[in-house]
This record gives structure tokens, sequence and C-alpha cells, in this order.
């Protein structure tokens, strides 16, 4: 109460004090958002300015541009490294897909207790833990060349019990990505399962429900929605690393049919093209990201 | 004598060395409200978790109309599904709205088809004052609602008796009331209860007899006017003594 008399003393008309300040403030708001505004958009100019300067001035740079930056080159192979990326696109959906499904079931059976589990609970955590120790570039071709070796009919012409066995390179790529993403999938869902308030198991159980039921109509679903933005990242680094794919003879892949391209001309083209194609993808992905976390957090 | 409704005989129940329950003994007949009360970690929640097997007792035996329920061989889901459970903190699953919160126990539980199952929520809202708020998320209710909704969550089912545990503790003074109300409701209508409280009016105006729970010992039990106006027992003296001084009673 006194700072305040104070103030209308200092102001000198204490009648319209309260007003003035309110215009004071936010003039001085405006001002300051205004040198925030300047202050950003100097330091921009100055730092992408100076390091394209820096990379258009060096020697270097007319062969580079030449190698990587060919308008007609990039013309020409798009349409086919486009096509190219159609497989890929196909070939994320069903591992993503097929990813959710396996990783959701490791984790449920690495949070269960029932005794029988036992000898599943082993396999899931040796699963996990080795899947996501193995690079996923080493698995695609322990997968890719491993598994047509095991269904290699028997020299003294037998019958070989395995040669159900896919030997198809694209779908022997995609068994890889899954058995990879998946471990690194079914512990973003553990965390998730953990992360569900044991009063919501303890409210199921009290109005009703098996066990089994609990985890279906009241974990399982909060869980899925606590990991959405985690999920969201590796589906992201999944999409990128379906052009692994092309290192065991997938033929049709954007990645593969880029490298072809651009050793018959010499010139590294086709590679930007299919860089651009997967940042197509990608950053979209990444900003429904960003969204869906800021989301949450209101 | 009719056989009680719950009976809990010698129930002991340790949490690693540390004895929460130490031979209860308490017998809650048809139509009866019998609360419990006592200092916070004196064992009144873990008393209704065990009853309502959500935790297993270490000795002793509890029945449910006569019937052995803490049996190892029993089913613990048939028994649940006769009993209805209130948590301190609500409990109402997040990623339903009202409506699917009360539903969810009677369709899945009890087998009530989706539009008798929606018809028989919408009538248990209204009881509880909650009509037109169906399709809201619990997270846009007040404390108070949230509690109400899990009310007739678990009245829903018309359970042979109602647990009610500590309801009022996580509620802003001014919402304690409505709560109230809805269990003055229940009384009513003559709902067996078994309540944890530290609401000692409410106490002394809704139940039939009052147990005072002191160290996992049940203390003294009689009428409320005897256990909370004459109390026998030091221990549940002093106890009356520091909620009168703290301003509770």
């Amino acid at each position: 109460m006194e700072a305040e008399l104070e103030g209308e003393e200092r102001s000198g008309s204490p009648l319209s004090r309260g007003r003035d300040r309110r215009a004071e403030r936010a003039a001085a708001k405006r001002r300051h958002n205004r040198r925030g505004f300047a202050i950003a958009a100097l330091s921009t100019v100055v730092v992408i300015g100076g390091l394209a300067a820096l990379v258009l001035t060096s020697s270097g740079w007319p062969a580079v541009r030449e190698t990587f930056f060919d308008t007609t080159i990039f013309k020409e192979s798009f349409p086919e490294v486009a096509k190219g990326f159609w497989l890929d696109i196909r070939v994320f959906m069903v591992v993503e897909v097929a990813v959710l499904a396996l990783g959701l079931l490791v984790a449920l059976i690495r949070t269960s207790s029932a005794p029988a589990m036992f000898p599943l609970r082993l396999l899931a955590v040796l699963y996990t833990d080795v899947f996501r120790g193995i690079p996923t570039i080493l698995l695609v071709y322990l997968v890719g060349f491993g598994v047509p070796a095991l269904t290699q009919a028997d020299a003294s012409g037998g019958g070989n019990p395995l040669s159900w066995l896919p030997t198809e390179p694209v779908v022997l790529g995609a068994i890889a990505l899954t058995l990879s993403y998946g471990a690194y999938v079914s512990e973003v869902y553990r965390a998730g399962l953990r992360s569900v308030h044991p009063g919501q198991r303890d409210a199921a159980l009290a109005i009703g429900l098996t066990e089994r039921q609990a985890m279906r109509h009241v974990v399982i679903p909060q869980a899925v929605r606590n990991v959405g933005p985690p999920l969201l990242n590796d589906f992201i680094a999944l999409q990128k690393d379906v052009a692994l794919i092309a290192i065991i003879g997938v033929s049709g892949e954007a990645f593969r049919i880029a490298q072809i391209q651009a050793s018959t001309d010499f010139n590294y083209t086709p590679l930007l093209c299919a860089a651009l194609l997967y940042l197509a993808v990608t950053i979209p992905l990444a900003r429904l990201l960003d969204r869906w976390d800021r989301g949450r957090v209101r | 004598m009719s056989t009680p409704v719950i009976a809990i005989d010698g129930v002991t129940k340790a949490f690693g060395e540390r004895e929460v329950l130490t031979g209860i003994d308490l017998e809650i007949a048809e139509h009866e409200a019998v609360a419990v009360i006592g200092a916070s970690g004196s064992g009144k929640s873990t008393l209704l978790r065990c009853v309502d097997l959500l935790i297993e007792i270490d000795d002793g035996d509890i029945r449910l109309d006569g019937e052995v329920v803490t049996d190892p061989a029993a089913d613990p889901v048939s028994v649940r599904r006769r009993l209805g459970f209130v948590f301190q903190a609500y409990n109402l699953f997040p990623h339903l709205n009202v409506i699917d919160n009360v539903t969810l126990g009677i369709t899945r539980a009890h087998g009530l088809g989706r539009e008798e199952a929606r018809e028989a929520a919408r009538t248990m809202l209204a009881r509880f004052g909650l009509e037109g708020r169906e399709q809201e998320s619990p997270s846009n209710l007040s404390g108070g609602q949230q509690q109400r909704v899990a009310i007739a969550r678990a009245f829903a089912t018309r359970p042979r008796a109602m647990l009610l545990d500590e309801i009022t503790s996580a509620l802003d003074p001014e919402l304690v009331g409505e709560v109230l109300r809805a269990v003055r409701d229940l009384k009513e209508e003559g709902v067996t209860m078994l309540i944890a409280t530290h609401e000692m009016g409410f106490a002394r105006e809704v139940a039939d007899r009052v147990g005072f729970l002191h160290e996992g010992r049940l203390a003294e039990l009689g009428p409320p006017e005897q256990v909370l106006e004459h109390p026998a027992e030091p221990s549940t003296q002093r106890f009356l003594r520091r909620l009168l001084e703290a301003g509770r009673a």
C-alpha cells in the first residue's frame, strides 16, 4: 500500500497512473521483442551466409557441384529412384506393423510374472539383449545370407526340413529389420507398461476384471498412449534403415538404384535424389513427433 | 443371528518384517456400516485391500456371506465381482470417458449388453449428480466429481458390500461434502459398508459401529457415541485428543 502511494506521487497524475504503467509496460515489451527479432535475423544472415560463402568459394566447390548437383542428371534419375523409393515405403509399412506386434508381445512376456512363463521370459530377455546389441547392418547380412544357406538341399538328395524358409532377399531383409527394431520397440513398450500407475491395475481388478482383461482394457491402452512419441522416433529410424536391405541384393530399392546410376555415370546426383526422398518422409514425421510431444506437455 | 456379509477372523498381514495387521476380528452384518478409524499407517487401507483380495493375508480367514474367500483355492475374480471398492486417489481410467469408466466392469465382468450397460451407467451417474457429464474425460472433472464417478463405478455392479478406502482424504475441503452425501445416500439404501476414514464427524453420522485401529490391532470397537465420546482405551483417547487439537474432530 505504501509503495503504491509513493508511485502515485512520482507519476504526478494519480488518476491515470494505472493506465500509464500498463502502456509503458506494453511499449517496453514491444521494444524488447523487436530487438530480439532483429538480433535473430542478423545472426542468421551472418552464420548461414558465412557458411555458404565458405563452401561456395572453396576451390573444390565446382567439382562438387558437378558431381553432386547436376540438374540434368537429377531430372533423368529422379523418376527411377522415386519408383525404387515406393518399394522402401512398402517394406517400411509392413515391417512397422510387424515390429509393433513383436515388440508388444516381447514386452508382455517380459513383464509377466506367471511361473509357467519363465522359459519364455528367459528367451525374451535373450532376444532383446542379443538383437539390440548387433548392428542392424550386420543382422541384415546374417539373415540375408544365412537363411538361404539353411534351405540348401541335402547333397545326398535327401529332403531338407528347413526348405520352406524364405529365400527372397526383400523378405529376408524385412525379417532382419523386424528382429532388430522389435528388440528396441519392446523396451519402449516395457517402459510404457511400467509407467502405468499400479492403482490402475488395482482399480481394474476391483471392478471384477480378470488379470488378462485388466491388461487388455486398462493397462495396455495407457501404456501405448504414454510411449507414442518414442515409438514414432523409432519409426523414423526404421524408415531410414530400410535402405540397408540394398546390401543383400534387393533390386529396385531406392538407395540401390541411386548407387547403380551413380556408378555408371560417375556422378553422385542420384544419391542426392534418394536423400531428398528419405527427407520427404522423415521430416514430416519429425514435425508430427514435435507436435505430439508439445500436446502432451500442455 | 444371520450370517454376516463380511467376517474377518484373526487376520494377520505383514509386509516383510513389519506386521501391519495383527489378529483382526470384525464382522459386518447385512445393511450395517462399520467405520475403521486410526492414524495413517495404522493398517486401515491394508485391511480393506485384504478384504477385496488385492493383497494376500498371512493368517486368519475372511468370509463373504459365509464362504471362505481367502482360501488359496478360491477364485479372487468372482469374489471381487461381489464387492465394490472406492480408492483414495479415485483411480478412474484416464483413457476412458466417464460413462465407459462405469460400463467397463458391468460389460466385461458382469456380462451385460452394451446398451443395457449404458442405460444402467446413466442411471447410476445421475443418481450421484453426474448427469450430462457422461462423455467427459475424468481429467475435466473436479476431485469431488471424480470420486462420485468412482462410487458410481463401484456401485453399478450392485455389490454385496462397498469398501470405501479414505475416499475423502485426497479432496479439497470444500469438495468433501458432496462425496459424503453420496455415501449417506448409500447408507439410506441400506448398503453394507466397510469404511476407512479419518473424518470423525462422518464416522459418527454414517457408521453403526466404529472400530479404532492402533498399530495393527483393533483396539476398540463399538457404537460411535461410545468409541468417539467415551473411549475406553488410552490409545483411542490419545488419538482423539490429537485430532481435537488439530481441529479435525
